[in-house]
């Protein structure tokens, strides 16, 4: 079930929802930019002929019901599942050439408690586990000053998710929302033009979620990040987003909020008649999606752990 | 402690004592083989811990069955056999588990199949083979005191290129172990690195159980690092706590040997349990302080979500 609250930030000033039919070219500042793209998957086409377009230093949530094709999107920019037709461009260039200035939290993982490294450490394989070798303990020069300035950005990031206080402390041992902002410093931390967020408040407690997504607002203005957050619950991110993009049955439409949910657009993407209702809170309530939602918030859960990492 | 562990059964003048331990040739190859494998094999089984990959490890360790008894049956140096079967289970495993997809408890599934398989090649062998297997007793308990120069020689070398290797990996391997989605979108080869660390394991083990047998390869390759593991959090730290447990293991377990009738196997075992008792006693302390010092955390996140 869908609900949102219609404090939408003013971003209904942007272009009404459209069935991205007859768009105006994307500028060329574009941090995403996606047209008539279509990805399949193990001979199964989990996206057709979807366009979108999310601006530098813009907040878009990605939403729609279980295998609607989020995560395949994200990849997808990220060059990790190629594109059967269609262009993507993302900060400009081809799918995963851009990938150093991408910050990319994929789908939720936890780290148990047999996890036997500080949450800085994971922070620190943002900013250089893609490097051969091993860091050298090297305090002088230009090694140490590279291992210095290395250390302070790793500082910075933790600082800019305000998890100073626990950064030290194994990543295990963490509570999902302390664990969510570190990996999101991991995402940060090398300064991305872009943040790709699977599904970052997926299993975290209402007011984490709502934390969480304060925080990410905060940083795509502070630090002019565009953001392209995957959510199944858009009502913790409303008070920020910029527009939302909403994708089922492998089409999507996008647009200010107020224009994307509501009854007329998402029973004409959906082919079903569908409402959306308002509570007296001003929360929007989604009633007739063809798929049911029920278990949206357990499945990332089962079995817990890391070793659920690997089993989807 | 060692002097503890030592003291009682020996005279009064403890560096007479310790200097008696070098007067044999073959007892300084022990303590210099003993110490080339706790490096390695404390290296190699701290990434294996983090990985948990331990029962690939276990695996690849039984490989050692069918390497021996194949190497008897062809005729070629048992050491051959070793390294042979240990690479070839590592691909093994790596092949059919290495896929992203697949679930923990599947690869695990996996894994075991690989053992069982490389068990019944190596009964095999026996049976064709005929005869007793001469050296069934080191195969199992190793050799740690009939360590010949050669030896030595070959076991620094392999030493030195797994060090290095891993040494060469290390940070993409972490990354990949971790946090395999993330790494492989900044282009981290995380399949590729499971396999080249299978490999790296086979060449440890395979290296390894020639001078511990088979039954005690993980002394050396899992206990030092989960000790380590268990009680600090700092990587390097944790790597140096390796190396270091692994020495004291090695070292006191030869000496104990030295002046005891039972095998050097035996004790480098029961310290390197202990130890490992220790740490997680240790850890468990220190993490019962530490939380009653800090501010109450909930283990894991609170599951609730009032919508849907």
């Amino acid at each position: 079930m869908m609900t949102a609250p219609q404090r939408a930030r003013s971003g209904g000033a942007k272009p009404a929802a459209e069935l991205h039919a007859d768009r105006s070219p994307a500028p060329p500042e574009a941090a995403i930019d996606v047209r008539d793209a279509s990805v399949r998957v193990g001979g199964r086409t989990i996206l057709s002929e979807l366009s979108l377009t999310v601006a530098r230093g813009e907040f878009v949530a990605l939403l729609g019901a279980n295998g609607a094709g989020k995560s395949t999107l994200l990849k997808a920019l990220l060059g990790l599942l190629p594109s059967a037709a269609g262009t993507l461009s993302v900060l400009g260039r081809p799918p995963g050439e851009a990938n150093r200035e991408i910050g990319y939290l994929p789908q939720r993982r936890a780290f148990d408690s047999s996890v036997r490294l500080r949450g800085s450490d994971i922070v620190q394989l943002g900013l250089d586990g893609d490097r051969w070798g091993v860091p050298l303990p090297v305090r002088w020069g230009r090694l140490g000053a590279r291992a210095r300035s290395g250390r302070a950005q790793v500082w910075r990031a933790i600082e800019m998710v305000g998890a100073s206080a626990y950064a030290h402390r194994p990543i295990g041992e963490l509570s999902g929302g302390e664990q969510q902002r570190l990996l999101i410093a991991q995402a940060l931390v090398r300064r991305p033009g872009l943040l790709l967020l699977d599904e970052p408040l997926d299993s975290l407690d209402l007011p984490n979620q709502a934390a969480v997504a304060a925080l990410v607002a905060k940083i795509c203005r502070e630090h002019e990040v565009a953001v392209l957050l995957v959510a199944h619950d858009v009502n913790p991110l409303l008070p920020y987003l910029d527009r939302v993009a909403y994708l089922a049955a492998g089409r999507g439409v996008e647009g200010a909020v107020e224009h994307v949910i509501n009854g007329a657009t998402l029973s004409e993407l959906y082919g079903v008649p569908i409402e959306v209702l308002r509570t007296s809170d001003g929360r929007l309530v989604v009633v007739g999606q063809p798929e049911a939602p029920a278990h949206h918030h357990d499945r990332h859960l089962l079995g817990g752990g890391a070793r659920d990492r690997h089993a989807r | 402690m060692r002097a503890d562990a030592s003291s009682p059964t020996l005279g009064w003048n403890l560096a007479r004592d310790a200097s008696q331990l070098f007067e044999y040739h073959f007892m300084i190859n022990a303590l210099l083989a003993g110490s080339v494998v706790a490096v390695m094999a404390g290296l190699v089984g701290w990434m294996m811990v983090l990985r948990r990959e331990t029962f690939a490890g276990h695996t690849l360790a039984m490989m050692a069955f069918p390497g021996a008894s194949g190497a008897a049956l062809a005729g070629v140096p048992a050491a051959w056999g070793y390294f042979a079967f240990c690479g070839a289970g590592a691909l093994a495993i790596g092949r059919f588990s290495g896929t992203r997809r697949r679930s923990w408890s599947e690869r695990s599934a996996n894994t075991g199949a690989v053992q069982a398989l490389a068990l019944a090649t190596g009964f095999l062998f026996v049976s064709l083979y005929g005869g007793v297997l001469g050296d069934l007793e080191s195969l199992l308990f190793g050799n740690l005191l009939g360590v010949s120069d050669g030896q030595l020689l070959a076991l620094s070398g392999v030493a030195a290129v797994a060090v290095a290797a891993l040494a060469a990996l290390a940070r993409p391997l972490l990354f990949a172990s971790l946090d395999g989605e993330a790494a492989a979108a900044r282009g981290v080869p995380v399949r590729a690195l499971s396999i080249a660390f299978l490999a790296l394991l086979g060449l440890a083990v395979a290296a390894t159980s020639q001078i511990t047998g088979v039954m005690l390869v993980f002394a050396l390759l899992v206990t030092p690092a989960a000790s380590a593991q268990a009680l600090t959090t700092r990587p390097a730290l944790s790597l140096a706590i390796t190396v270091a447990l692994g020495l004291v293991v090695v070292w006191l377990g030869l000496g104990i040997s030295y002046y005891s009738v039972y095998p050097a196997g035996f004790f480098i075992t029961v310290i390197s349990f202990a130890i490992y008792l220790l740490a997680r006693l240790l850890a468990a302390a220190l993490g019962r302080r530490s939380r009653e010092a800090g501010p109450a955390r909930l283990a894991s996140a609170p599951r609730g979500s009032v919508i849907s």
